[in-house]
């Protein structure tokens, strides 16, 4: 395999994450400056200490000069990067890289998202997205990811009825454990009932099925694994990264039964492998997933391999998932109670992964966890980019 | 000798009951349903549809014209033939026209395939459709409805054939639109019935009476352009035909489709008739054109996909008047908060007219896997630049899951999308039409139908959707 990795190599000594939700009175630059300056000062260090940054959004802003600028560092290297939903992750992943290689001591990954302001549920990508050939397929985001459900209880024999309700306790896990988290958009445990009958928005998915729109900033600082302690006593190392990105084959060949999301089956398989994890059931400690629609996080169960194909839904029924269950999954409420600012998420996943294992997690805290994963899926189920990566307390 | 050598028809899904109208603006209403070009049809896409339903078993690349008959181009300057040309995939060494402006402009296209027949064309595709409008409350917006025909003019294999033809043109004004209009004015009824319909029709049966010889006895069927069937009734009755002897107008099942009102007669004519009929067939618009056909033994061996009648069977009626009035562009809807769709660039267009508008996709030629959309690297086997032309349309598929997306920019939401795969291989995820959404499944089998995607700017843009096989 020549996923070698870099497990243990580097790690991160400080962290930052604005609130998410409507913050009508924060620009971009504000957000960006509140996560990085969290992230420094966490961390110990100056801002002269950082010697190169990875920016990573969606839409907000072009060029590193939207970090450089804000933050006024001082003539140093600033890359701005983009994948879809993986684009936090993508801009920690390269920062660590930068690290490992010996390239730079000190790295800062950012991302930065402004939804809110255009007043739009989402995202205006028009020309981008598209060949603009005036073929363009009329869909949206929860839409593509509807089309899991009814292939999903088709295949497992479940009734509509059943189905909705394994969704909708997928949305009530979240909401509930966002509810313990002072920076989630949403801080409000929300009724089975309330959430099955929410309004449709892309049938059988309801708006309380889909994660929220925010803004939001997030930040990590990264250094050698060797020079972690020097930092903190308590850093967080880096097991695995991957971003696998599909060839689009399951939109076009018909073995693929929108049931499972291949690229994060091979994400999984990739950073297990760096980890050198081989029962993630019972070794991974907790999870960050991308519960960007219900049925999203129901197949990622089973292609995190923390189910078994086709029992997912059992798992989620039985309380597996939950904050006191055996493999929590987004114990801060998810991309459900943050919302979704893209070139956030993945660091704020990774915010909460650091404080559990550092025991800083509060009222969510987590007995004694080991090794934390965050997962990202950008794009759609049969076209996507799916980010993995896996971090811990310890060095092996 | 030349004749209709193919014949068929496209009547839109969705219709109308009249009563809706009562019900809405509190007018009587006439009884019976007009068909309404979906949100996602016009003139352009009836007729292309109406082509795949005539071209059964026809080859599209002996095909060597292809005409439009219509009233309602989408374009003053572009030709709309052109992209029928495009969705029957008949190749670019074709002749294409447009005929506009009159609703005889459906018979004039024939006329014009019998004279390229005649003069040795082998087969020539005549398309007809029409989408007009009546301003609301008016009676036009209750007689018309939309609608499509289409015919192959050639001289191997006629079902019937041009038995004679004669021409009437008279300046006469009864309906109009000028170049801004959104719906038809028209001039006072009596008027235009007594010095029009009647005298100008009148004149063209009289004429290729006097020319063959033939009366009214001699037809199995007049097949008489109507926009209100009572005036159609007493004119044929007029002429001398019996009530049975007048094919039926459409008017209680789809309306008056304009200048495709006689052709969809016709082939509805032609989907009952038995060999030795002479069916005499009559337009109306700026003059008449009367033309008579002499049905043959080939008419049994000929069976449009669909056809008129299977067409008129496949409906649904429960359009509301609110949503005939989205489907016009006649009431504002609240896009505030909804992102424009950009206007196409137009060179990305011209790249993939292929794809879109013939839907081709490719099949690799060392594993044989079609795809779509059209790639260069096989997504089964990677081999590159391995690929053969492989077109999708006419494929039969399943659906392998579908959705109701509700938040994408529609007039008329849901929009309904489904991951498609065909017969013989290939996955397709594209909108779904014409379908109740209650009623979708996994495995539901569909087939591809050429569609107005997007209106966007000044652009209509054409692709296929699938849809319930009807």
């Amino acid at each position: 395999m020549a996923s070698k990795g870099i497990k243990d190599k580097v790690a991160i000594i400080g962290m930052g994450c604005t609130k998410f939700g409507e913050l009508w009175d924060k620009s971009p630059a504000d957000m960006l400056i509140d996560s990085a300056y969290e992230a420094i000062a966490d961390a110990g260090i100056e801002p002269k200490d950082i010697d190169a940054y990875w920016y990573g959004t969606m839409a907000t802003n072009i060029s590193g000069l939207s970090v450089s600028i804000p933050l006024k560092s001082q003539y140093k290297p600033v890359s701005r990067l983009e994948n879809m939903c993986a684009t936090g992750s993508e801009a920690f992943r390269n920062a660590c890289y930068a690290v490992a290689s010996g390239a730079y001591d000190i790295a800062m990954a950012v991302g930065v998202e402004k939804l809110k302001d255009s007043g739009i549920s989402g995202l205006d990508i028009r020309g981008i997205l598209s060949g603009n050939d005036g073929a363009d397929i009329n869909i949206t985001a929860p839409a593509g990811f509807s089309f899991i459900a009814p292939a999903y209880f088709k295949k497992y024999g479940l009734d509509p009825k059943q189905g909705k309700e394994v969704l909708a306790r997928i949305a009530w896990k979240n909401h509930k454990n966002g509810a313990l988290n002072p920076k989630a958009q949403f801080r409000r445990e929300v009724p089975m009932e309330n959430i099955m009958k929410s309004p449709m928005i892309a049938a059988p998915l309801g708006i309380m099925d889909c994660s929220g729109v925010a803004d939001g900033s997030a930040a990590a600082i990264i250094v050698r694994a060797e020079d972690a302690k020097k930092f903190r006593s308590d850093p967080v190392y880096v097991k695995a990264l991957t971003c696998i990105t599909g060839p689009g084959h399951s939109g076009m060949y018909q073995d693929y039964d929108f049931t499972t999301n291949k690229e994060t089956c091979y994400a999984a398989i990739d950073a297990y492998q760096q980890a050198g994890v081989t029962n993630p059931r019972e070794q991974i400690s907790m999870a960050e997933v991308h519960d960007c629609f219900t049925p999203t996080e129901l197949i990622l169960y089973e292609d995190l391999q923390f189910s078994e194909r086709g029992k997912g839904w059992v798992d989620a029924m039985n309380g597996f998932f939950d904050l006191d269950g055996k493999l929590p999954v987004n114990p801060d409420g998810g991309l459900k109670s943050f919302g979704h600012p893209i070139g956030a998420s993945g660091l704020r996943m990774l915010y909460e992964m650091y404080k559990q294992l550092q025991g800083k997690a509060d009222k969510r805290q987590l007995e004694n966890p080991k090794l934390g994963l965050t997962h990202n899926l950008g794009g759609l189920p049969w076209q996507s980019v799916a980010f993995v990566s896996i971090v811990g307390k310890e060095l092996d | 000798m030349v004749g209709i050598v193919a014949y068929g028809a496209y009547v839109p899904y969705n219709r109308m009951d009249r009563k809706r109208i009562k019900e809405a603006l509190g007018i009587p209403a006439a009884p019976g349903e007009k068909a309404v070009a979906g949100f996602d049809e016009d003139s352009v896409s009836m007729a292309a549809m109406a082509a795949l339903d005539c071209i059964n078993g026809i080859k599209p690349g002996e095909i060597d014209a292809v005409y439009l008959a219509t009233t309602s181009t989408p374009y003053k300057e572009k030709q709309s033939a052109t992209t029928i040309a495009m969705a029957i995939d008949a190749g670019s060494n074709v002749r294409t026209a447009d005929f506009t402006n009159s609703l005889r402009a459906g018979s004039t296209a024939i006329l014009a395939a019998i004279d390229a027949a005649k003069a040795g064309a082998k087969s020539v595709l005549v398309t007809t459709a029409d989408c007009r409008m009546g301003a609301p409350q008016g009676a036009l917006e209750q007689v018309l409805g939309d609608g499509a025909a289409a015919f192959v003019i050639g001289s191997d294999g006629v079902v019937a054939n041009v038995v004679d033809t004669y021409s009437v043109s008279k300046e006469f004004i009864d309906n109009w639109r000028d170049n801004n209009d959104t719906f038809i004015r028209p001039w006072e009824e009596r008027f235009t019935v007594a010095e029009g319909y009647n005298k100008i029709v009148m004149e063209a049966v009289k004429g290729i009476a006097k020319k063959t010889g033939l009366t009214p006895g001699d037809f199995a069927k007049i097949i008489l352009y109507s926009l209100n069937p009572r005036h159609q009734m007493a004119l044929a009755a007029a002429m001398g035909f019996q009530p049975a002897q007048i094919q039926d107008s459409l008017y209680m099942t789809v309306g008056s489709a304009g200048t495709a009102n006689a052709p969809m007669m016709l082939a509805g004519a032609l989907e009952e008739a038995k060999p030795g009929d002479k069916l005499l067939f009559v337009t109306y618009g700026d003059g008449s054109d009367a033309i008579i056909f002499e049905v043959t033994e080939a008419i049994s061996s000929f069976k449009p996909v669909r056809g008129l009648k299977k067409h008129i069977e496949s409906k649904a009626s429960t359009m509301t008047y609110g949503t005939y009035l989205k489907l016009r562009n006649l009431v504002t809807i609240d896009k505030s908060r909804q992102v424009e769709r950009l206007s196409p660039y137009v060179p990305a267009m011209f790249r993939n007219y292929k794809q879109n508008l013939s839907l081709y996709g490719t099949k690799c030629k060392v594993c044989g896997t079609p795809q779509y959309p059209r790639q260069r690297v096989c997504v089964n086997c990677q081999a590159k630049d391995q690929m053969e032309d492989y077109r999708f349309a006419g494929k039969k598929g399943k659906i392998a899951t579908y959705t109701l997306d509700f938040l994408a920019p529609s007039d008329v939401p849901p929009t309904v999308l489904g991951a498609i795969d065909f017969e013989g291989g290939g996955r397709m995820i594209c909108e779904i039409s014409d379908c109740d959404p209650a009623a979708l499944e996994i495995g539901m089998e569909v087939e591809m139908s050429f569609r107005r995607l997007y209106k966007v700017g000044s652009f209509s843009t054409y692709f296929w959707k699938a849809r319930p096989i009807r």
